[in-house]
């Protein structure tokens, strides 16, 4: 454990130890004057209990001792063996002045002093064995004045221990008076001794005050309200003709009431070192048991984020240390045979990162072994074992998250206690966080957690659907995406379910106004934003919900705001799409949208493994299984074939009237440049479809030039996300293979072999094709935002 | 002993709660629909930083809608699950009822109708009905 954190951890123990005496000296006289009050001895028993209790945690010996005594003594008196009597009352008394001197020392200097109480402590034990014994009361709080005085070098040991056996023979002075009339020392000494007294004793006490968290809460609700009548303010004066001392004061006001704010939220920030403190232990206790040796390195403890959010963290903390000791790190032989230093170490480092606070829980152990998650996964049924072949590292490290996933080969007392990961990221996502993990097989492991500074305030995006706002925590928040009319972007549909291609991936597409029910207003034009209206510009708020993403049409998009989170009235959780509500700057209430929850009420989340197989992994493998989704085509007059849907960039309708001649091969005008078509029925030897009127189907991809190719099919038929498995078909030109979907025998095309038997631009063709393809129309608009 | 009411009228008829209920009465107030919430549910209102589900009385009630055009009046009571408002049409006076002059709801109103209904006070113009409000709000936002 660290200098630091000791500190730390001292100065919360003398706080609340401080205030604990002052409760147990109330107690005591409450108990002098009823000593029939059972509350009060219990109070004053707990209260040494605890004190006892934590001394023997920061290794305070003779702390510890003292309060053993006292507590012993209180059990008596606890189980009512020995009623209280002025006698024990005061020696009692005598016990927490010396807690207190102790204590006094402690904050001083670091050490219990030089005192050693052995006269307190035999006192207690004779009253504890119920032989009267003389009061000394007087005696110990006279000790610490002796003891200061010598500390301050001004009297000898000697002379303070003379004075006290005077004082035990009867004298009924103070110390210091004996000790000036003996010529020992001068009077403002003593003065001096007694008010260092004072203030040692009272310092830390009086530094910090404990204040009802509720109490803060209702401050912040109140500067939440100023900041919004500064911003009404702020918005009228804007609007007005004002004279400048208005300006002046509105900006004043401005700044003060920012200032508060930010002092306020810091009332209720904590450092993270709170939560950490305990873990040294913990890792202490764990690796003995497992018979390992870890060393607790920290950074970063003085961190500071939201109380409520340190509560919320400190168990899925717990949980990772903990797998950190007993799955991560080796067993010392382990280590010393994998030629590692045979103390492991376990990282805790926190920072600030972009409103966020990032920590990391890293050891330097074994990492996770993939093959051995995977083994598990099937075996307990998560996933099946061709499904789990195919997982990349990242979904395999996913499996870790699942509910009822534990890879310890035993069930330890360490973990495997039913509390998995799961919990812990149901935790961390539970307060706007996430969690990542970075293996090095080998060379160990590292969770980030990222959480938010605090959840009283948030950024957020403003949206408005159908005539109302609402609030989309940027937490959630990937891109902003645009489609204009015209631009060729577009929300497309998988059989009736809207997606949108974005970069390539398919991206489920909600659209808020159908998920809320919402009716539009008369003055808002109802189809603003359906997906099948081409006439207005869609919004696209990218939004990420666990391991998905999806995109949400919204009607217009606002502004990023920093909003002050309200809770839901109790009647209202039950909707799942809102997690909260705000008040806008006019006054007005906006609904925060709580993505999660409208990821599952839409079923973006949920039972989709087929949502997941979409943007899971597009590779095609060896063993010819093709696990990439696939866009069924028409070919021809009754050919079926399929095509590797992330080569696909576009799906268009072309005019038969719009196909011109080039350099012998047909081409139509698109998007400002001229795009080769590849007329695949030809190609493929197969019948030609019977020529109609309707317009040309054709699949758009770019060539690896970056130029447009369009390929000729008569119509698309669906998208199919399945494992099909590749048989290579007779090495005919421009096919890869054919594999069953559907029951019905389709061929999947080589779109490069395709491509390429149909090179026959000219060079300058070419180059206005590369043009064209750089006119890309899904730029993600204020990138700014997701910083 | 006797107690006072303040009355409202809800279509056309006469409603009371117990003034020691009563946080408050306000003129209209613009709210916030909540999208998926229950029809009862008109929205939320800022009181003062205090945001406040609005309970539409006329459909628990099952009337009618007031025309769109007529503003409905907040009364602000205070429940167990915090405060709430409901709309009413108009805000009329505080009155004492007599205990004598009470009557419990007759058997033949319909059960849906009954449980908002705790008591019924016997003026000699008409029939003061006083209103349940935890049955009011139960359902709803409690």
């Amino acid at each position: 454990m660290s200098e630091e954190m000791d500190q730390e951890l001292l100065s919360e123990f003398l706080i609340e130890s401080f205030e604990g005496l002052d409760q147990i000296d109330e107690n005591l006289l409450a108990l002098e004057r009823d000593p029939t009050n059972r509350d009060a001895i219990s109070a004053v028993f707990r209260a040494v209990h605890t004190i006892k209790g934590t001394c023997g945690f920061l290794g305070l010996e003779r702390l510890e001792a003292i309060a053993h005594v006292g507590e012993s003594l209180l059990s008596l008196l606890r189980d009512g063996t020995i009623p209280i009597d002025g006698e024990i009352a005061n020696a009692l008394l005598a016990l927490t002045d010396a807690v207190r001197a102790i204590l006094g020392c402690l904050e001083r200097d670091g050490t219990e002093g030089s005192e050693g109480y052995e006269e307190l402590v035999a006192q207690l034990h004779a009253l504890h064995s119920r032989s009267s014994a003389d009061g000394g009361d007087d005696a110990h709080s006279e000790t610490r004045i002796g003891e200061a005085l010598v500390a301050q070098g001004v009297v000898e040991d000697v002379d303070v221990a003379l004075g006290l056996i005077q004082q035990d023979a009867g004298d009924p002075r103070h110390l210091g008076e004996i000790l000036v009339e003996q010529g020992a020392l001068e009077p403002p000494q003593v003065r001096e001794a007694l008010e260092g007294q004072i203030e040692q004793r009272s310092s830390v006490a009086e530094s910090s005050i404990r204040v009802d968290v509720s109490l803060l809460d209702d401050l912040m609700n109140l500067v939440g309200e100023l900041v919004l009548a500064r911003n009404q303010m702020l918005q009228w004066g804007a609007s007005q003709q004002v004279d400048g001392v208005f300006l002046n004061t509105a900006q004043r006001l401005n700044l003060i009431t920012s200032e508060l704010q930010a002092r306020m939220m810091k009332t209720r920030m904590q450092p993270i070192g709170n939560v950490w403190a305990k873990f040294p232990r913990v890792v202490r206790d764990l690796s003995t048991k497992c018979d390992k040796r870890v060393e607790v390195v920290m950074e970063g403890q003085e961190t500071e984020l939201d109380k409520t959010l340190i509560e919320a963290i400190r168990d899925p903390l717990t949980h990772l240390v903990r797998n950190a000791v007993d799955h991560g790190i080796e067993s010392v032989e382990r280590r010393r045979a994998a030629g590692k230093s045979e103390e492991g170490i376990l990282t805790l480092r926190a920072y600030h990162e972009g409103g966020q606070v990032n920590i990391e829980i890293s050891d330097d152990g074994q990492g996770v072994d993939l093959e051995r998650v995977r083994a598990k996964a099937v075996e307990r049924g998560l996933v099946t074992s061709e499904a789990a072949a195919r997982l990349g590292e990242r979904e395999t490290l996913d499996l870790i998250f699942r509910p009822g996933f534990s890879t310890a080969e035993q069930i330890t007392s360490v973990s495997g206690r039913g509390v998995g990961m799961d919990v812990v990221r149901t935790n961390i996502e539970g307060i706007g966080g996430a969690v990542e993990v970075n293996n090095r097989p080998g060379h160990g492991t590292t969770f980030k957690v990222k959480i938010p500074l605090t959840l009283a305030i948030i950024p957020a995006l403003v949206v408005t659907t159908a005539g109302d706002r609402f609030a989309i925590p940027q937490v959630n928040l990937l891109e902003l995406v645009r489609l204009e009319p015209g631009s060729g972007a577009r929300i497309e549909s998988v059989q009736g379910t809207p997606v949108y291609r974005l970069r390539g991936k398919i991206l489920p597409i909600v659209a808020l106004s159908d998920e809320l029910h919402l009716t539009t207003d008369e003055n808002v034009t109802d189809d603003e934003e359906s997906p099948e209206n081409e006439e207005a510009p869609v919004n696209l708020v990218v939004l990420q919900a666990e391991d998905r993403q999806f995109g949400l049409i919204v009607g217009e998009i606002n502004d990023t705001e920093e909003i002050v989170v309200k809770p839901l009235a109790a009647q209202m959780e039950g909707i799942a799409a809102f997690s909260g509500c705000t008040i806008m700057g006019d006054g007005a209430v906006a609904l925060i949208i709580d993505v999660h929850g409208l990821a599952r009420r839409s079923g973006v989340l949920g039972e989709g493994a087929e949502h997941r197989a979409l943007d899971v992994d597009h590779s095609s493998h060896d063993d010819g299984s093709v696990a990439e989704p696939l866009l069924v085509v028409e070919i021809g007059a009754d050919g079926r074939g399929a095509i590797p849907l992330p080569l696909v960039s576009r799906l268009e309708d072309f005019a038969r009237d719009d196909v011109e001649l080039s350099a012998g091969v047909d081409v139509v005008q698109y998007r400002g440049g001229i795009m080769r078509l590849v007329p695949v029925a030809r190609l493929l030897g197969l019948q030609p479809a019977p020529s109609t009127d309707g317009p040309l189907q054709v699949v758009v991809f770019e060539d690896k030039d970056g130029s447009n190719v369009g390929l000729v099919v008569e119509r698309v038929i669906d998208i199919v996300a399945e494992e099909v498995t590749l048989t290579s078909t007779r090495g005919a030109v421009g096919l890869r293979g054919s594999v069953v979907l559907g029951g019905v025998v389709t061929d999947v095309l080589d779109v490069e072999d395709l491509v390429n038997s149909t090179s026959l631009s000219p060079p300058a063709t070419a180059a206005m094709m590369s043009a064209a393809a750089g006119d890309a129309s899904e730029e993600p608009v204020e990138a700014g935002v997701l910083a | 002993m006797s107690r006072q009411l303040c009355t409202f009228r809800v279509g056309s008829y006469l409603y009371g709660i117990d003034v020691l209920e009563v946080q408050e009465m306000i003129s209209y107030q613009a709210s916030t629909r909540v999208p998926l919430a229950p029809p009862e549910l008109r929205g939320l209102i800022n009181l003062r930083g205090q945001i406040v589900p609005a309970i539409d009385l006329r459909r628990r009630l099952g009337l009618e809608d007031a025309p769109p055009d007529s503003l409905p009046m907040n009364v602000i009571v205070r429940t167990t699950s915090g405060a709430v408002s409901f709309l009413v049409d108009d805000i009329g006076d505080v009155v004492e009822v007599d205990e004598v002059l009470v009557d419990s709801v007759p058997q033949t109103v319909p059960a849906g109708a009954r449980e908002f209904v705790s008591a019924v006070h016997k003026f000699d113009t008409e029939l003061l009905h006083e209103l349940n409000t935890a049955g009011a709000v139960a359902g709803i936002v409690a």
